[in-house]
């Protein structure tokens, strides 16, 4: 528990007592709806270590990060990345493949950039 | 030879827990002229001193070294001591084990061995110390104000009461500051203007105030009662001595666009204008950005329509010159700059307003005529969002790192007035956190939560977008219920940081006053001398100090008042005896001091003197005037030939100190 808790924290690199509570993150966030735990909750439920139920969550993959919580945080806390450390720990962990090119067809959008698809493989693929 | 003793002091544990005392008083009984060492619990008390005052008496001390706390924080007290019992107070040196060494180290080995070694130091220096006498120099009973807000009207106007002559510095061209700019004050709702202007009017018919309206600090020179300052009377264009403030010159004034930086440049005003109505003194201004007169030559009506000949467009810019006893910085605040603040569309939408921008718009005498419209379409807005801690609490490089203390009660204070005149609109505040520490504050907040239905929304807003339709599409968050919002508002109103003036800076510069990391004058001790700077004769009253509310300036200022009316009641003011002083032999006429000295404290004098061969030569020398010294020993660093040397920190006594650290 405590070795996830330090892993995460490490690889965010910055320090999420810094949060002052204010939501502008979740208040900022596009994707908001589609998440079930949202920016702020986060960053509070990794500094109290509950790190594996995000963990399980499907919020870390739908945070597009779009860093609009990064560049508005009044506190330099970065919610944005703190995510990223999460699904980093996840990822690195299960080496599950969370997008297959199988998947694709069912899923395009023809508005949707093809930059974004091969992101969308960088972060969710194995 | 000198007799030493010392004393080494506990602090109760603050020392002792880090520093073996009892040690450190027995290997210092040890150093040559130490015939006296001991330790007690607090040698600051009364039981403490008297130690000290037996032990001069009974062993003859001559010198005295006290390990404690800072001198800062006691070596007056301790010079008392010594000198109730016949020793010159400046035969005694304080080493200082606490600030310098228990309190920043962990290891008792270690703190003990420093603590020595700093004990060691200050009897070295015991050792070359020679009875200093301070002199006195007299009191200037007059006081200057800078900044005439309420802070400096409520200083100015308590001193004045004392009986003392004091001038209120303003730099724009009436007083009354940010206050006459407010629509109603909190907790009461009592109207800013109806007890602002009534000071502002007995301040300028008080015989004893002399108000420079339109003027700026541009030097001061001196030390605690006897300052210097040259003020700077900007040109305004109009003879202030002859203008009755009828405003005729304002009516026919062509140019009629000019931004109105009193309504937060929500309207417009003429060329030459009056700030505002109750203005004191009540005497107008000609703009030279924007007067045709003064910008191309061409115009001249508001001189013929003048029946008393006021209008000067070649006034210049005037420098007087003023000696006061002591200086009262009021400088005050301002909004930040929301620039940086893209998210909440600021500069995007005209209906995106600041605090004091809706202070305006809600004033009877502002853009509007008092009732509230938003200012894009001038129609009556139906829903209100509030945005608290814009660019407080922050730690990023757009904001300020502190609480701005006064937008939690006057967004309350808003929402409340808008609730009672518009029960139709629906007001959100977003906020952090509620701070409502203040007589009847909190039930002043509560109210507008409970009887005025103003929706307090724990949470703050993410990003404000303006519509095509006109409204501003909000989207915030609420985190007690945790969920996203979206709100169409037809304004926002964004609680904007407070920040220290922009002149405050280049101000303390001058005064040699000490500044935080942003910008708020640093108060001579937090609590316990918290209306004074750190540098003699020069108080600090009202925002220019921290942010503040009304009732708390006011407090300040007349706390700062009583401090500066303290100093000026005095006839002399005893002097520093640790000043700079050349060995004119040694002098050899370069100037390097002078050149450095902050204070014009020395100046060159052609001295007669005896060669060896029994002529004369005239020689260059430096010659010191002992009360403008402030023996910051500038000088003595500068000097190439080592003449110049500074009473009781003698480049002798300093090299002794070091070579007791280095033994």
């Amino acid at each position: 528990m405590s070795n996830i808790k330090d892993a995460v924290l490490n690889s965010y690199g910055k320090n999420v007592r810094k949060c002052m509570k204010c939501g502008k993150c979740s208040a900022t966030c596009p994707s908001y709806d589609e998440m079930e735990y949202h920016p702020h909750q986060f960053v509070s439920m990794v500094e109290k270590g509950d790190i594996e139920t995000l963990m399980k969550s499907e919020s870390i993959f739908k945070c597009l990060t779009c860093y609009a919580c990064v560049e508005r945080c009044p506190r330099n806390v970065e919610p944005a990345r703190v995510i990223e450390a999460v699904r980093f720990a996840q990822l690195r962990k299960q080496g599950n493949n969370h997008l297959i090119p199988d998947m694709i067809p069912d899923m395009l959008d023809e508005d949707l950039p093809q930059q974004a698809i091969v992101t969308a493989f960088r972060k969710y693929a194995k | 030879m000198q007799r030493i003793g010392v004393f080494v002091c506990h602090c109760g544990t603050n020392i002792a827990a880090t520093v073996d005392v009892k040690a450190v008083a027995e290997t210092l009984k040890n150093e040559s002229g130490v015939v006296f060492s001991t330790d007690y619990q607090y040698m600051c008390s009364e039981s403490g001193q008297n130690i000290i005052k037996d032990a001069i008496k009974e062993h003859k001390l001559t010198g005295v070294v006290v390990c404690s706390c800072s001198p800062r924080m006691h070596e007056a007290t301790f010079r008392k001591a010594v000198a109730s019992v016949g020793l010159n107070p400046y035969m005694l040196e304080v080493a200082n084990l606490r600030e310098q060494c228990s309190w920043i180290h962990k290891d008792i080995a270690t703190a003990t061995e420093k603590a020595v070694i700093l004990g060691r130091a200050a009897i070295a220096k015991v050792h070359l110390n020679a009875p200093l006498t301070a002199g006195e120099s007299p009191v200037v009973k007059r006081a200057l104000v800078i900044g005439g807000g309420i802070a400096g009207i409520q200083t100015a106007l308590d001193i004045a009461d004392a009986g003392f002559d004091v001038d209120i510095i303003e730099k724009e061209p009436t007083i009354g500051g940010k206050m006459a700019q407010i629509d109603k004050t909190f907790p009461t709702l009592d109207c800013a203007a109806c007890i602002l202007t009534p000071k502002m009017v007995e301040a300028a018919q008080n015989e004893k105030i002399h108000i420079h309206s339109f003027s700026e600090v541009a030097d001061v020179k001196g030390f605690v009662g006897n300052f210097t300052v040259t003020i700077k009377k900007k040109a305004r264009f109009v003879d202030e001595t002859k203008c009755t403030g009828c405003g005729l010159c304002t009516e026919k004034c062509p140019m009629k666009k000019v931004p109105n930086e009193f309504n937060m440049n929500l309207d417009n005003r003429t060329a030459v204008y009056i700030p505002f109505a109750q203005a004191v003194p009540k005497v107008a201004r000609i703009d030279p950005n924007y007067c045709l007169m003064l910008k191309n030559g061409k115009c001249g009506v508001c001189s013929k329509v003048c029946s008393v000949g006021a209008i000067d467009y070649k006034q210049q810019d005037k420098f007087i010159e003023e000696r006061y006893g002591a200086i009262v910085v009021a400088t005050g605040f301002n909004p930040i700059k929301l620039d940086k603040y893209d998210e909440f569309a600021y500069s995007l939408s005209p209906d995106v307003v600041t605090s004091l921008e809706l202070e305006r718009l809600m004033n009877a005498a502002g853009p509007n005529g008092g009732t509230l419209l938003r200012p894009s379409d001038k129609t009556h807005p139906h829903t209100i969002v509030f945005v608290q801690c814009v660019g407080s609490r922050c730690d990023d490089s757009k904001g300020k790192p502190y609480c701005s203390k006064i937008c939690c009660m006057y967004t309350a204070k808003h929402a409340m007035l808008i609730r009672e005149k518009y029960p139709d609109t629906e007001v959100y505040v977003f906020y952090i956190d509620v701070r409502t520490p203040g007589k009847n504050f909190d039930e002043f907040y509560r109210r507008a939560v409970e009887e005025y239905g103003v929706h307090y929304v724990k949470g703050m807003v993410g990003k404000v977008t303006p519509r095509t339709d006109g409204k501003l599409a909000v989207q915030a968050s609420d985190l007690l219920s945790n969920e996203q919002l979206h709100i169409d508002a037809d304004m926002v109103v964004l609680a904007a940081a407070i920040e220290p003036d922009k002149t405050a800076r280049p101000l303390a510069t001058m005064l040699t006053t000490q500044m935080d990391t942003n910008d708020f004058f640093t108060e001579a001790h937090p609590k316990l001398r918290p209306v004074e700077s750190a540098t003699a004769g020069i108080f600090l009253s009202g925002a220019c100090q921290g942010p503040k509310d009304i009732p708390e300036t006011v407090a300040q200022a007349s706390a700062a008042a009583a401090k500066a009316i303290g100093l000026l009641c005095k006839n002399s003011i005893t002097c520093n005896p640790c000043v700079a002083h050349s060995d004119e032999l040694m002098c050899n006429g370069c100037s390097s001091c002078e050149k450095v000295c902050p204070y014009g404290a020395i100046t060159y004098i052609d001295k007669e003197f005896r060669m060896p061969d029994r002529t004369t030569a005239i020689r260059r020398v430096a010659s010191v005037n002992p009360a403008v010294c402030q023996g910051c020993g500038a000088c003595t660093v500068a000097c190439p030939s080592g003449a110049m040397d500074l009473n009781g920190f003698s480049n002798s006594q300093i090299m002794a100190e070091v070579d007791a650290i280095c033994k």
